[in-house]
């Protein structure tokens, strides 16, 4: 059965790679940082289920400290200028576009074809990861198919993948690290304390009120740990089940899934949903690391308002 | 209360705009140690749940592919095909792909798009090179507002796009968490209710996207 780690696999290989290109980079001034960092991060992914809890915490504390005090630079790797992109794009024209579109339109393949392909009575695929395995197996084929069809020189796909990495930086670690916070406070109980203090302050019988302070306390709360995933059962155990279902009647399945669409609103607005508000900033080369969420707020706001009063006139009328 | 004191951590750190990395790191001693874990529990916590995490670096390996392809002139590629359509403005590129986005997303193609593998490599060039063949060319400040849209709209359709799907991890997160408390519903009752925000969504991200087009056409008037 091929699993995640086959992807981990690859990804690590790909990091171990970035690490060894910088290490020979004359022209990067802080080649040993990022030789650190990249290494560091390649070991997780490559031996991280077999390291210890501990080796891998310790791995953590070197990305946390390389990466915070400006230990990455960037080098000078060689690539095509402007000049000999332009005559590359029209001597190859839409073919270009090939390579690009076989991530996602393998993704979709595997998974309306593969999801039940089996061998020797095992699935091929690990079921619950199928399309996350696609899209790193995909994209290894999509390179190879670039490197031939544009006759591109071979070792092209990792020495660019490598000039975008170090333009990420350490950024490219934020939602991974960010994740791990969002464990570490649920296993402390934050998400308790908050639904404790919440459920003393909430007005118990005016329904728009109550409302409100469930979508606008996903939003936030959404908004502190980056995720409506963790803000979910906090609100909803503390808020919408026992006062909008319990008490005023409210339907739950219009609840919920108001509720967490309130949620997504506060996940546009926070630096905290790092891989969707600060990576793509950087990846964008824009200069600041707020102009996404910057571009998203007014949306965010006008959403969460209408998401108010769409469950207030909804939830209590469903059924 | 003394739980809450990593929240405060991150809080302070990103107001003060502190390097992430470094406040994540300290939020997460200071919960630890406000909870009575030693710093050796807490630091093995942080490597099982980023190891525990691992699926977000897959995204990276799709730059090789990406990276190659703007070596070979992808995205000047991108350029000259939407530079060449009359009609296309900045706004209606960034529309086309918003209703792109958010259909697919809602019959559960999530991974058609991303910011690594669409945004930068074909839905920003493309959407600067619609502006740039209205208005000239464009200043850094500009470039760099419709570039944070590119990135928005990928967001946004995917977010209100997605809970339409009954098999996505929001839908099934909710369901399971309100069976345990005696609530059980059907995948297909969240996705349901999930529909009039999508419409909601496009109609106000569709509308701030023409009004970007006006605001890109007033700044490029005012510099002429």
């Amino acid at each position: 059965m091929i699993g995640l780690d086959v992807v981990f696999t690859l990804a690590g290989l790909l990091f171990a790679a970035f690490a060894v290109l910088n290490l020979v980079d004359r022209t990067n001034p802080k080649r040993f940082g990022n030789a650190t960092f990249w290494g560091c991060y390649a070991a997780t992914l490559l031996f991280g289920s077999r390291l210890g809890n501990f080796v891998n915490g310790c791995l953590v504390v070197v990305l946390v400290i390389v990466g915070g005090v400006g230990g990455l630079g960037r080098g000078e790797p060689r690539t095509t200028s402007t000049e000999e992109r332009r005559a590359s794009a029209s001597r190859w024209g839409n073919r270009l576009f090939v390579p690009a579109l076989i991530p996602p339109a393998l993704t979709l393949l595997a998974a309306m074809l593969l999801k039940d392909v089996r061998l020797g009575g095992m699935p091929l695929f690990e079921p619950k990861n199928l399309s996350v395995i696609a899209l790193g197996l995909a994209a290894v084929v999509a390179a190879s198919v670039a490197l031939f069809l544009l006759r591109q020189p071979i070792g092209a796909p990792i020495r660019e993948a490598r000039r975008l990495m170090d333009m990420i930086g350490w950024a490219a670690i934020l939602p991974q690290l960010l994740a791990a916070l969002g464990v570490l406070f649920a296993d402390v109980g934050v998400g308790d304390r908050v639904a404790e203090i919440l459920s003393r302050v909430v007005p118990l019988d005016n329904a728009f009120a109550v409302v409100s302070v469930y979508t606008v306390g996903m939003a936030l709360f959404t908004v502190i740990m980056g995720n409506a995933f963790a803000a979910f059962p906090v609100m909803t155990a503390a808020v919408g089940l026992p006062i909008i279902v319990g008490r005023l009647g409210g339907d739950p399945a219009v609840m919920g899934a108001l509720g967490m669409l309130s949620g997504f609103s506060g996940t546009l607005m926070t630096p905290m949903a790092a891989n969707f508000n600060v990576v793509p900033a950087v990846l964008l080369e824009l200069p600041d690391k707020n102009g996404v969420i910057r571009a998203q707020l007014p949306t965010a706001l006008l959403l969460l308002v209408g998401n108010t009063f769409l469950m207030y006139f909804l939830v209590f009328h469903a059924r | 209360m003394l739980t809450l004191v990593g929240v405060l951590v991150v809080m302070v750190g990103f107001v003060l705009r502190l390097n992430p990395l470094l406040v994540i790191f300290a939020a997460s001693l200071a919960s630890g140690l406000a909870a009575g874990m030693d710093v050796v529990a807490i630091i093995e916590e942080l490597g099982k749940a980023f190891v525990g995490n691992r699926y977000l670096a897959i995204v990276w390996l799709v730059l090789p592919v990406i990276g190659v392809l703007e070596r070979a002139g992808l995205r000047e590629r991108a350029q000259s095909l939407v530079g060449s359509i009359r009609a296309a403005t900045a706004g209606r590129v960034l529309l086309i792909y918003f209703a792109v986005r958010q259909i697919t997303a809602a019959l559960g193609l999530t991974s058609l798009g991303g910011h690594a593998q669409m945004v930068r490599p074909l839905v920003a060039p493309m959407a600067e090179a619609a502006a740039e063949s209205r208005l000239g060319a464009l200043g850094d400040g500009l470039r760099h507002r419709i570039r944070a849209h590119a990135a928005a709209v990928d967001n946004i359709a995917l977010f209100f796009g997605e809970d339409i799907f009954v098999a996505i991890g929001s839908i099934l997160l909710m369901k399971s968490f309100l069976a345990q408390r005696g609530h059980d519903i059907d995948a297909f009752a969240f996705a349901v209710w999930a529909i009039p925000t999508a419409v909601l969504a496009f109609v106000v991200h569709g509308a701030r996207l023409l009004r970007l087009d006006r605001r890109l056409q007033e700044a490029a008037h005012d510099r002429a």
